[in-house]
């Protein structure tokens, strides 16, 4: 037990004197909580939208009135002639112009139709639609009200309505998918470069060649990781509850068990890292095309995985952050009982049993 | 009952032969040395016999115990100093004094007597972080943390190379105080001229041992007489010496070159000289 004290107070002191493995551990999980929350949102706000306006009457000035009053755009730009617009998209002054044909009002009113048209930059075709569809609500919203005294213009349109996340918060979204991707850059890239680093500076050797056991040599090596990933487990929830507002909707006490398999999960890859890697650089990659780059992309964290490729889907299926985040997100965005995410729960069981069932079969009492 | 036995030791690395047919004893108490130049098997032999890797073919004894079925008593009861600085660099030097005392489940209190001398000596810097310290300094370091335990066979694998020669001949003086103290030391080392402080060595080359002894019976078993020829342009001298029919063997040593004859002529030009460890060594290893 003393020695076991001992290993850990060490270990401990290997990553307070880092000052890089200090900055990567503790502070790039706030600095990506940050920048997913305010820098990186997928949601639109205040995007410039210019106007060329032929008719300058009652109605495109309302319509024009109602894009501005909404919070997703401002309006940058007016303009005089149809070859303006061409320039000011390629300087980059605004992404969405809307042009409005000559006698709008009139033809609204006599012929019952009138010309007006979207201009969007799609260069980031997602973020165009986007536009595109909330700019539309808008102008038909706003004709809606203008003619609601006439009944030749009753029409159906469908009301959505959304569940869980009625305002389509993205923080809602990235909150689990930073707790999966820190868990996994901690426990198991952090853990694999410090077990390799001792093969690599010969310690491994002098370690070895005490009576401690290779296993006790491990055990206190995860320790220190597995604390500071619930660290940052909490920091995270702190966060995204106080500050970006999320909500835990489920039980604390089931979210927990979950980052704790889920963290067991990845120091175990940390672990099957180590025992293939000779190098630190050789486990930097492993663990960074392997594991961080699909968690981060196949995770479902930035993109839906029942949209992809069926081999991706497969490959997606095998990423551990994919079921952290797939339950997190049940129990603390949805608040489902338990009983919901056993089949996640499940998965990362299993996995973790194939972990550490290879770590320990490929794990060395000897030097080769 | 021996410190150490080898028998028949054989290892390869991809079918690389590194150690062949190795064997050899070290009594309790003896201060062995194993000489010869890099990548001649010293690491691999030291390796095995502290059963961090296994061999392919033979057995190894330590203090009676065997290195493959008995791995775990032979690790309670050896010390070992790997050749390359294997200390925590970002640790300082009581902390890795400290650690490696409880990796053995002792403490620096329980044996600062066996290394009260060479402690002593790095004892002001025991705040300082290890890799700030002198070659010399993480030596005695690495030598503290190896004795720590008491172990009663030492192996220290090249522990003065990349020394300084005053920190060289030190550690070899810290050695004979171990030895006082009833501590059997196996100690490699690519330097000809330290081989006269074991009580017997082995020389090894190719994975091969040429010959075990003392120093002085092997200086003895020089087989000739040897000359020393001395001159300005070495390469001509060498040249010259080399097309001489009589001039059996040549080799050059520093500014002069070692000789020996087919046929001793009474009263040639060259000059006698003792033979050293390292002359044997390369009339063996030719």
């Amino acid at each position: 037990m003393k020695e076991f004290l001992t290993f850990t107070k060490k270990e401990f002191l290997h990553i307070f004197r880092d000052t890089w493995t200090m900055m990567i551990i503790l502070v790039l999980p706030l600095v990506m909580m940050l920048l997913f929350g305010y820098a990186v949102t997928t949601e639109i706000r205040n995007t410039n939208i210019g106007i060329l306006d032929y008719s300058k009457d009652e109605t495109t000035r309302s319509i024009i009135n109602r894009v501005q009053e909404s919070e997703y755009f401002t309006i940058s730009n007016y303009f005089n002639s149809y070859d303006e617009i061409d320039q000011s998209f390629k300087s980059s002054e605004n992404s969405l112009v809307i042009v409005f044909g000559e006698n709008f009002s009139e033809n609204l009113l006599h012929l019952r139709k009138a010309d007006i048209q979207i201009v969007a930059d799609a260069s980031d075709p997602n973020a165009a639609k986007t536009l595109v569809n909330y700019l539309s609500n808008i102008i038909g919203s706003t004709l809606k009200d203008l003619n609601k005294t006439t009944i030749e213009n009753y029409e159906i349109k469908p009301e959505l309505k959304l569940l869980y996340n009625p305002l389509m918060k993205s923080s809602y979204n990235f909150v689990p998918g930073v707790m999966g991707f820190i868990i996994i850059l901690v426990c198991a890239m952090m853990t694999s470069i410090s077990i390799v680093r001792e093969k690599e500076k010969g310690t491994m050797e002098l370690l070895l060649a005490s009576p401690t056991s290779p296993i006790t040599i491990i055990v206190s090596k995860l320790i220190p990781y597995f604390v500071i990933s619930l660290i940052n487990i909490i920091t995270i929830f702190l966060v995204s509850y106080f500050i970006m507002g999320v909500p835990i909707n489920g039980s604390l006490f089931w979210i927990f068990i979950l980052c704790i398999l889920y963290i067991l999960v990845s120091l175990s890859l940390g672990i099957l890292i180590s025992t293939v890697s000779d190098t630190q650089l050789m486990a930097l990659v492993i663990s960074a095309i392997l594991l961080l780059m699909p968690s981060m992309l196949l995770s479902g964290m930035l993109f839906n995985i029942e949209s992809m490729p069926l081999i991706l889907q497969g490959i997606a299926q095998a990423m551990p952050a994919k079921w952290f985040i797939s339950a997190i997100r049940k129990l603390m965005i949805m608040g489902v009982d338990a009983k919901y995410v056993l089949h996640e729960f499940g998965a990362l069981l299993l996995m973790e049993v194939i972990i550490i069932g290879i770590s320990l079969k490929k794990f060395k009492k000897r030097l080769e | 009952m021996k410190a150490v036995r080898v028998n028949n030791i054989s290892k390869a690395y991809k079918g690389k032969l590194a150690l062949e047919d190795i064997s050899f004893e070290v009594e309790k108490g003896e201060l062995f040395g194993i000489i010869g130049p890099d990548g001649a098997g010293k690491t691999t032999l030291f390796r095995i016999m502290t059963t961090l890797i296994l061999a392919d073919e033979g057995e190894a004894k330590v203090d009676d115990y065997d290195v493959v079925k008995d791995y775990k008593l032979i690790r309670e009861r050896v010390g070992y100093m790997p050749g390359r600085f294997s200390l925590y660099q970002d640790l300082t030097v009581i902390e890795n004094l400290d650690f490696f005392a409880s990796l053995f489940n002792t403490t620096v209190e329980e044996n600062y007597d066996l290394i009260k001398d060479i402690y002593k000596q790095i004892e002001p810097f025991k705040d300082r972080r290890a890799g700030a310290l002198s070659g010399g300094m993480k030596q005695k370091l690495a030598l503290s943390c190896a004795l720590i335990h008491k172990p009663s066979v030492l192996f220290l694998d090249e522990p003065t190379t990349g020394v300084d020669p005053v920190s060289r001949k030190e550690f070899w003086h810290m050695l004979k105080n171990l030895q006082k103290q009833g501590i059997t030391i196996v100690v490699s080392t690519p330097y000809m001229d330290e081989a006269n402080l074991c009580n017997r060595i082995a020389l090894i080359n190719n994975g091969e041992f040429l010959d075990i002894d003392s120093p002085q019976n092997l200086i003895k078993k020089f087989p000739k007489k040897l000359y020393s020829v001395e001159g300005d342009n070495m390469p001509k001298l060498l040249k010259t010496l080399r097309a001489n029919d009589n001039i059996e063997t040549c080799f050059s040593f520093g500014d002069c070159c070692h000789i020996t004859l087919n046929n001793e002529t009474k009263d040639n030009d060259y000059k006698e000289i003792q033979p050293s460890i390292e002359d044997y060594f390369i009339r063996l290893s030719k």
